[in-house]
Formats: C-alpha cells, structure tokens, sequence
C-alpha cells in the first residue's frame, strides 16, 4: 500500500474504523537477534538478547532508563557495533537490506534548520532525491502528516508537534520496511502527544511496515503495540503479547490493567521506587 | 513591521554620526575648535574635493581596497581551508593546531620591522600582513563552527544514508555559518587595521600614506579625510558581510523577520 492511501492528519483524529491492523505485512522485514551483546569498558549494557519479530509486527520495547533499550535500537540502525551475537532483518541473516529500508524517528525530530520542510522530508528519499518523482513523493508525504501549506517554511517556525510531524514524513518517505522509534513522543506535550499516538498508529495499519518503539511510556507501549518487550539490565524480562482488540483506548481497563502488569514488573526488581 | 517605521528604523543608525558632523561643524564655526587642531566638516570635504579632482584620491583609495581584498583573500581563504581541515579531522588538528596556535600568539603587527626587510615597501608586504592577520580569525571560527555542528543532526545524515561529501555540504557546511560569519565580520575589522598600520609605517601609495604625507605638510584637513575614508571602508566592508550573512542565514531564528 503506498502512502497514498493514508488518511490525513486531521481526519485521523476522527479514526475512521477502517482497517485497524495492517491487511498487508508483506512489506515488513522480520527482525532477528541471536545472543546480541554490548558492552562499553566493562559495562555490560546488552547481556545476550534473542528475539524475533515477525514482519509487519509493531513491537515496543520498554524499560527503565540505562536498561540498555535505547542502545540495542542504536545497533540495529549500526550506529554503534554490537559487542557480540548478531542481528538481520528479513529471513536470512546473509542479506543486507536496502540503504532506505530501514528508517528511524528519533525523539528530537533533527531536521536540518537551513532546509525547508519540504527539502527535510527529501533528506529521506536516499537515491531518489533532486527526481521529480522524489519531489512528488515528499510532497505526498507531506500531506500525509497535514503539513503540505508548510512546504516552503523553515523548521524553526514550526511548533514541536509539526516538526516530529515533518521527521515521520521524512522516514516514510521511502516507505520503509522497519521504522524504528526512539522515544519518538517523549518531548511533546499530553494533547500533542495522543493525537501523534493515533497518528504512528494509522500509518503502521496503512503501510504495513515492521515497527520497533523504544518507549518509557507503558501506557503509549501498551495502546500502540502488538507485543512488548521489558528490558531489564540488558536481558528481556518479559516477552508480553498485548491482544486486545484495536482501537485502544488510552484508559480503558484493559488497557489500565495491562499497563499495571508491566509496571509491578518493572518494579519487581527494585527497591520500591528507588528512581520513580 | 510596516514599511515606513522600516525606513525609520533604517535611518535611526544614522542619527548620531550626523548629529557628530553637526555639533563638530557648529563648533569649528564659532572657533571653539581651532582649524590647526581639527577643520571643520566643510574644509574636509573641501580638501577631499580637491583631491579627488587631481586623481589623487581615487588612485589611493583603489590602491588600498586592492591591498586589502587580496590580502583578504589569501588569508582568508588559507584560515578558511585549514580551519575545515581541522574542524573534520582529529589528525590534521593534531598536527597542525598547536603550531597555529603559537604562531597567533605573537600580535601580527610586531612582524612589519622583519616584513619590511624580508619585502622592502612594496605590495608584497603589505599584503602578507593582511593575510597573516585575517587569517586566525576565520581560521578559529570556521574550525570552531565545524566542530560544534550539532552531533545529532550528523547522526541523522549517517542514519539517513548521506554520504560523506553530502555531510559535508548539507549539514557541516551550513552548521558552521553562523560561526563562520563571526569570522569574517571579525577579519574584515583586522583587515583595514593591519593594512592602516602597515601603510601608515612603510608605503609608497595609498591612504595610509597620504594622511602620512599630509602630517609631513602639516594638512590637517587631508589627515580627518584619511581617517574618515578608512572609518566609510571599514563600514561598507561590515554592511556587506551583513549582508551575505542575512542571505545566507535566513533560516536562522535571529535573522527572521520578526
């Protein structure tokens, strides 16, 4: 399904009951980790994670601060070598995927402060960038996220929302395969931050692509995620599938109930509220 | 903002040079400065009329804007390289930093007795001065502005795919702007100090040595025009720097239009 098919940003608040999975997760790429280590100096941050997520799954990874989630993301995207173990995305761990396969939102949006927002979301067509199909692209892509009167402006005129609004442009823009997510909502503000929520949730159905979320907000794992994985001391501590039954209503008691499972878990370890 | 309080705004900068010119020529009227001491505005420009008429005046101003540009241009351009260098390699400031730093340490101007017996009086002199001098400003500035490029929009080009040649066109060289600008507006002052200093001690042409002439006959007049023509160049430099700074800057928030 290409990015035509989204729904606008504004209309996604209303969240037509359309699709509430994704139909089609053949575009996804599995990911698959086999004894995955880091360690900086004698710091053991990833003692030996496995895992396997399958195509098209929206998985949430959560965990304390320093529990090494934000470093396991950091060496799937090969911003840092793993230590030991390996990883691959896809069924055989011989293939690499494409240069623009695998994309990331990171919680700062990072958008170049001397491109406009349209040249921004054309940073993530790779290749295809100065094309008149990549100009079409972006301009589509902007439109997805409601922001296509922003073209011309400059980020620093932005409000936070629409800058991350222009990052999730600008990774779909080459209609990823694995979208990865690092804390993408975690500067925004309450209001900002659920019609985002509902926003990354719409794209997931409509692309299909797989998604991997580095949250601290259980509630945010929980509403958004078909799986959760609770990190603790860089081991996984608990591998939770969430079936409930979309769309999730933050607040719900299931979803309530859910969140408080992961949290007595999260704090099973530690000295009741040793950092909290 | 409207466009007449734009033009007001534009003018307000202007207010208290003239106001100077004013109170200067109302007090060289009423005798309370002494012509020996400091002419008036009219007699300046009157003397600077009279020179201008015999080609004196225009030969010396381009002499010295020639000076000055090319001198600006190799050690501007010799800073700007070394200072890219630097900023992207950790080896080549390794090598190189510590030197430079020695070297900038010792005041440029100290230099004009070993320049003048190296070079004698000609251009070359003069303009090796220059460079030395405008160069560590853009040379601290361009290197400083490569290396505080914000480390996570560097990381977004490497995750994003950029190669290292689109690093460097699209998120270093743009980072380092504004710094880059701090530099040149900062050299261009040094620019039109070293080349009144160098052409004030040992020169054949040029505005420098007119005023140095004139004090041989006791001009005064033509000694203000000299100093009041470097003080026009030294604006003009400056407001073009602004300029290219807010054409080239314009997506920064302090040069938006508010």
């Amino acid at each position: 399904m290409t990015v035509h098919a989204l729904k606008r940003f504004d209309n996604v608040t209303e969240l037509a009951p359309q699709a509430l999975v994704p139909a089609d997760t053949s575009r996804g790429l599995s990911i698959t980790a086999q004894g995955l280590e880091k360690s900086f100096g004698d710091n053991r941050v990833l003692r030996g994670l496995d895992f396997h997520v399958p195509a098209g799954q929206f998985v949430a990874i959560v965990g304390r601060s320093g529990c090494g989630k934000s470093t396991l993301l950091r060496l799937l995207l090969n911003l840092d070598q793993a230590s030991g173990g390996q990883f691959w995305f896809g069924e055989r761990n011989d293939a690499k995927p494409d240069k623009s396969a695998v994309r990331v939102m990171f919680q700062e949006p990072r958008l170049l402060p001397w491109a406009s927002v349209l040249s921004n979301v054309e940073v993530g067509l790779g290749d295809k960038r100065g094309t008149p199909e990549g100009r079409a692209l972006a301009l589509d892509a902007l439109r997805n996220v409601g922001l296509e009167t922003r073209r011309d402006d400059w980020p620093a005129v932005l409000s936070g929302g629409q800058k991350q609004r222009v990052a999730l442009a600008r990774a779909l823009v080459s209609n990823p395969r694995v979208l990865a997510f690092d804390e993408p909502l975690g500067a925004l503000d309450a209001l900002t931050r659920i019609s985002m929520q509902k926003l990354l949730g719409q794209v997931w159905v409509d692309q299909g692509f797989t998604a991997i979320m580095v949250t601290h907000d259980v509630a945010e794992a929980v509403t958004l995620a078909d799986r959760v994985l609770i990190i603790e001391e860089g081991e996984i501590a608990m591998d939770l599938s969430v079936d409930l039954p979309r769309p999730r209503e933050r607040g719900s008691v299931e979803v309530a109930q859910l969140e408080g499972r992961i949290l007595r878990e999260l704090f099973r370890n530690s000295k009741a509220g040793e950092d909290a | 903002m409207s466009a007449p309080a734009e033009k007001f705004s534009n003018l307000t900068q202007w207010i208290l040079p003239i106001g100077i010119l004013v109170v200067w020529q109302v007090l060289s009227s009423i005798g309370f400065i002494p012509g020996r001491v400091l002419p008036a505005p009219t007699d300046v420009i009157l003397a600077g009329w009279k020179v201008l008429l015999n080609g004196e005046l225009a030969k010396n101003i381009w002499v010295s804007f020639w000076r000055a540009l090319v001198g600006f241009a190799i050690g501007g351009g010799i800073g700007f390289a070394l200072g890219l260098a630097n900023g992207l390699s950790r080896r080549s400031e390794r090598f190189l930093d510590s030197t430079l730093q020695m070297i900038r340490n010792v005041p440029h101007l100290a230099l004009i007795p070993l320049v003048i017996l190296w070079f004698g009086i000609d251009e070359t002199a003069k303009i090796f001065l220059v460079a030395l001098g405008v160069f560590f400003p853009i040379y601290i500035n361009t290197q400083h502005g490569i290396r505080t490029v914000d480390a996570q929009l560097v990381e977004m080009g490497q995750t994003y795919g950029m190669t290292r040649g689109a690093l460097f066109w699209r998120v270093y060289l743009p980072g380092a702007l504004p710094s880059i600008f701090v530099g040149l507006r900062y050299a261009l002052g040094i620019m039109w100090l070293t080349l009144i200093v160098a052409e004030t001690i040992a020169a054949s042409s040029g505005i420098g040595y007119m005023a140095m002439q004139a004090r041989e006959f006791l001009l005064v007049d033509i000694v203000v025009l000299s100093i009041l023509i470097y003080a026009l160049l030294g604006k003009l430099a400056d407001s073009t720097a602004r300029l290219l700074e807010r054409l080239c800057l314009g997506w920064h928030p302090a040069f938006q239009k508010r």
